[in-house]
């Protein structure tokens, strides 16, 4: 553990990549391999459910410290993150042990399915025998909210520096439904046998944004546009008779959508199909609002109700595997000729169709189709090379996403509240809020798009004004007015406003407008009516 | 009777003998803990310190009045008596004794427990009512003794010395460098200083303290000059073109802040070590213990919280409102 901690350190303090795959890459060739697996499981997102809920682990760690339990509380906005605060909080160990990680990851699982009351005794038992350092990870792994700022790529980068191996074939092996429980180190890394999982899809193929013009792509003739469909990008695999779905987050979510399994009568053995999977409008042929799909997400079983009137639907971008050949090396062009053909095979009831294509000869006419993206539910306009191979992750100049601008309203700040993790000690959570007569009626709650010397000044700015403290929020003299951006406008009757917006962030600090400058209610309903 | 200190815009005041105690309003008379920015400000009429503090105030505030008053050694000013005691935060920091009547008042300015080999180690006050700082009253800041933090510093500079790399350490001119400088193995390599800290070392050493030798970053110094050196630099000159003279270099900071790794993230350093002048959480309260004082008044930090830690330890607490460095400075005043 002690090893896993140092890299968790490493990781956790540098921004440097080489930094960060070199440390990975000397983990990933000196610890154990049970531990390498487990290291590479647990960077790469497949981290075990909670096992403790981080308020019990708060309230033992306050009994063994002999501290009342609001200290703890008032510690921890502090810190910005429980674990941690009661990794500081807990007495100097008892006894010095180190045992690997993989021998720790084998304790919790065995500790799972155990009373409640043998949890806390083990716990202190594992706080006394450990250092400092380690409960922190510790601690992250009980509670489930084990994450570090890693990307899959990087991951892959060191374990290719470790092994040797060409980093795209590790990419793929390490994607689907493995846990070191259910693999080893040879089997997963090491294996040449493709077939040993027919449910592991390939590593998605994913674009940049579009920041200069269209037109410095070149021949509009070079390019294939389609729309960028707000839904859920997903692959279908049908393999050894078996349909499995993938979301982009690495989610196997074949059983959330039944309304998908036809797929697996309707597609023949050995295809790979890369898509988005949409909530689709039947009587108008276009799929609904992003918002009809999210009430399906949430559940383990879909109610039939739900199905009738938000059924799923894949629209397909990409052919990545036919009659069980790779055709990711293809060009794009081939590899569509070959979806379109496999495609118009399909009877009219299958729930699966091509995305389709834009027609355009100029990018200007392009760029009046992508204006109107948004009455198509649609995020904006995907352009991909005719000729570009399949690529494994985020590669430039191949494939470009070319987004909608973003809606905008000029809002007060009205309530504040400290971050976490590397925010902890700013206020960078904020509640912001548009005029409804005199009123101020909050709407939307932001985090991101200040630079770091923007979030200070405010920071110092609402220790002076606070006008009311509700636990960790502080409400602050409505002064401040900041232009939100957001991707999407909706009703939703949980929300004071009656409004939910999508994706929404401060794009600007308006120090130029008053309060009393900022926008209404009677506005952000026009945006709703427009685009809802 | 009135109370032996009050608390005014001003700062702290003692109506018995008509003095301010680190005010940071200009005053008649101030009584000041140390030369610290926050603590010894410009304006004032007349200042009263430590002898071991008054040269850095001079280089520092300029041409200023200013009068000794030794260690334990009293004086009489109006109906009060007035004395000033190591506080252990850097050379000729004081606590400040105010007695009116047989009643008995200590300010404690900044402090710590832990002797660090430089500064004169601090000593408990006995007093009736103790007005102390609280940087880091919360639980989490518990600080690791300074042979270990230092012993950290060593092998992170040989580490950097063997990858061909310079150790820039940021660290706090006035007392933080120097007890760095005191604590490290300065003898393992060649050791560079800003010009803001070469001018504090300079004035302690004419004072006596034994600081080891150090090279004065100048605008001729050139990556190359002095390989594998570790460079002691304000924090403010990390990350700054005047950093980067020095070729591939690794980058330190020395403060109580580091013990938090969202601010160790923030500050995107190679390397933090917890490293304070002020007292932690053990250190607060065992200070406080140790006075006897049945009152006690919170000063700048987590005061609200600790204040309550305090008065739940059967004390009967208060809090100050000051302009001293707080939360809102931090990385600058730790």
């Amino acid at each position: 553990m002690r090893r896993f901690a140092r890299l968790f350190d490493t990781l956790d303090r540098t921004t440097r990549t080489n930094a960060k795959v070199a440390a990975l890459a000397e983990y990933l060739t000196g610890a154990p391999e049970e531990d390498r697996l487990w290291a590479i499981a647990l960077l790469s997102g497949r981290r075990p459910r909670r096992v403790v809920a981080s308020a019990r682990l708060r309230d033992w760690a306050a009994e063994r410290a002999g501290l009342p339990l609001w200290l703890v509380e008032e510690s921890y906005p502090v810190v910005g993150d429980l674990a941690e605060t009661i990794a500081l909080i807990l007495p100097p160990p008892l006894r010095g042990e180190d045992r690997s990680l993989a021998e720790w990851m084998d304790w919790l699982a065995a500790l799972r399915p155990q009373p409640e009351a043998a949890h806390k005794a083990a716990v202190l038992e594992a706080w006394d025998g450990m250092a400092a350092q380690d409960r922190l990870v510790f601690n992250k792994l009980l509670t489930g909210g084990f994450r570090v700022g890693v990307s899959a790529g990087l991951v892959t980068r060191a374990l290719s520096q470790a092994t040797g191996i060409e980093a795209p074939k590790l990419a793929h092996r390490l994607m689907g439904d493995w846990t070191p429980a259910t693999t080893s180190w040879d089997r997963l890394i090491l294996s040449e046998d493709p077939a040993d999982d027919l449910s592991r899809p390939y590593p998605f193929c994913l674009a940049h944004p579009l920041e200069d013009p269209a037109a410095d792509l070149g021949a509009p003739g070079d390019w294939l546009a389609e729309w960028k469909w707000d839904g859920i990008r997903g692959q279908a695999i049908r393999r050894g008779g078996e349909l499995y779905l993938w979301s982009r987050g690495e989610d196997l979510i074949t059983p959330r959508f039944p309304d998908l399994a036809p797929l697996a009568d309707f597609l023949p053995d050995g295809t790979v199909i890369d898509g988005e999977i949409l909530a689709w409008d039947r009587a108008a042929d276009r799929p609904l609002a992003f918002a009809r799909l999210q009430t399906r997400l949430g559940r383990k079983t879909v109610p039939k109700k739900l199905l009738a009137e938000a059924p799923a639907r894949l629209l397909a971008y990409d052919l990545l595997e036919q009659e069980g050949t790779d055709l990711r090396p293809l060009p794009l062009e081939e590899r569509r000729l070959r979806l379109d053909r496999l495609l118009q095979q399909l009877p009219a009831e299958a729930p699966l169709a091509a995305s389709p294509l834009m027609e355009f000869g100029t990018w200007d006419e392009l760029g009046a189709q992508r204006a109107a993206a948004r009455s198509h539910h649609a995020e904006g306009l995907m352009l991909k090379h005719r000729a570009s191979p399949y690529h494994a992750g985020r590669r430039r100049g191949d494939w470009w996403k070319w987004k909608l601008e973003p809606l905008r309203i000029d809002a007060v700040l009205l309530y504040a509240q400290a971050g976490h993790g590397r925010r902890a000690t700013l206020f960078t959570d904020f509640t912001f809020a548009v005029w409804d007569g005199p009123e101020l009626v909050p709407f939307a709650k932001a985090y991101s798009g200040l630079t770091d010397a923007e979030f200070a000044e405010i920071t110092a700015w609402v220790r002076r004004n606070t006008r009311d403290r509700f636990g960790p929020v502080r409400q602050v003299a409505p002064q401040h007015v900041f232009e939100i951006a957001f991707e999407g406008i909706r009703e939703s009757p949980r929300h004071k406003s009656g409004i939910a917006l999508r994706f929404p962030r401060m794009a600007r600090w308006r120090r130029d407008k008053a309060a009393a400058e900022a926008s209404t209610l009677t506005e952000l309903r026009a945006l709703l009516d427009l685009y809802g | 009777m009135a109370p032996v200190l009050s608390f005014t815009p001003e700062g702290i005041y003692c109506p018995a003998g008509d003095f301010h105690i680190d005010p940071w309003r200009p005053v008649a008379r101030a009584v000041i803990t140390h030369g610290h920015a926050d603590h010894a400000r410009p304006g004032h009429g007349s200042y009263l310190a430590t002898p071991q503090a008054a040269p850095v105030m001079r280089h520092r505030l300029g041409d200023i009045r200013i009068d000794t008053l030794a260690y334990g050694a009293t004086r009489r000013i109006g109906a009060a008596t007035l004395s000033l005691h190591p506080a252990g935060h850097l050379p000729g920091s004081a606590q400040v004794r105010v007695e009116v009547a047989g009643e008995v008042w200590v300010v404690s300015g900044d402090y710590k427990i832990e002797p660090d080999g430089l500064a004169e180690p601090f000593e408990p006050v006995p007093c009736h009512a103790f007005i102390s700082e609280c940087t880091f009253g919360l639980p989490v800041f518990r600080w690791r003794p300074q042979a270990e933090v230092m012993a950290a510093i060593d092998a992170w500079w040989a580490e950097n010395r063997a990858a061909g790399r310079v150790s820039i350490l940021g660290a706090y001119s006035l007392g933080k460098a120097q007890r760095l400088l005191a604590g490290i193995d300065a003898g393992a390599g060649p050791v560079l200083t800003h010009g803001a800290v070469e001018a504090t070392n300079e004035v302690l050493r004419a004072q006596g303290y034994a600081l080891p030798g150090t090279i004065r970053v100048t605008p001729e110094t050139k990556p190359g000059d002095h390989p594998g050196a570790l460079v002691l630099a304000p924090p403010a000159a990390l990350g700054t073109p005047w950093a980067r003279r020095f070729g591939p270099a690794s980058a330190g900071f020395a403060s109580g802040w580091m013990q938090l790794r969202g601010v160790r993230r923030r500050r995107g350093m190679d390397r933090g070590f917890v490293l304070s002048d002020h007292a932690d959480w053990d250190g607060l309260n065992t200070a406080i213990r140790a006075t006897g004082a049945e009152r006690v008044f919170v000063t700048h930090g987590y005061t609200a919280v600790f204040r309550r830690w305090l008065e739940s330890q059967g004390l009967d607490a208060g809090i100050v409102a000051t302009e001293f460095g707080g939360e809102e400075t931090e990385g600058e005043v730790a």
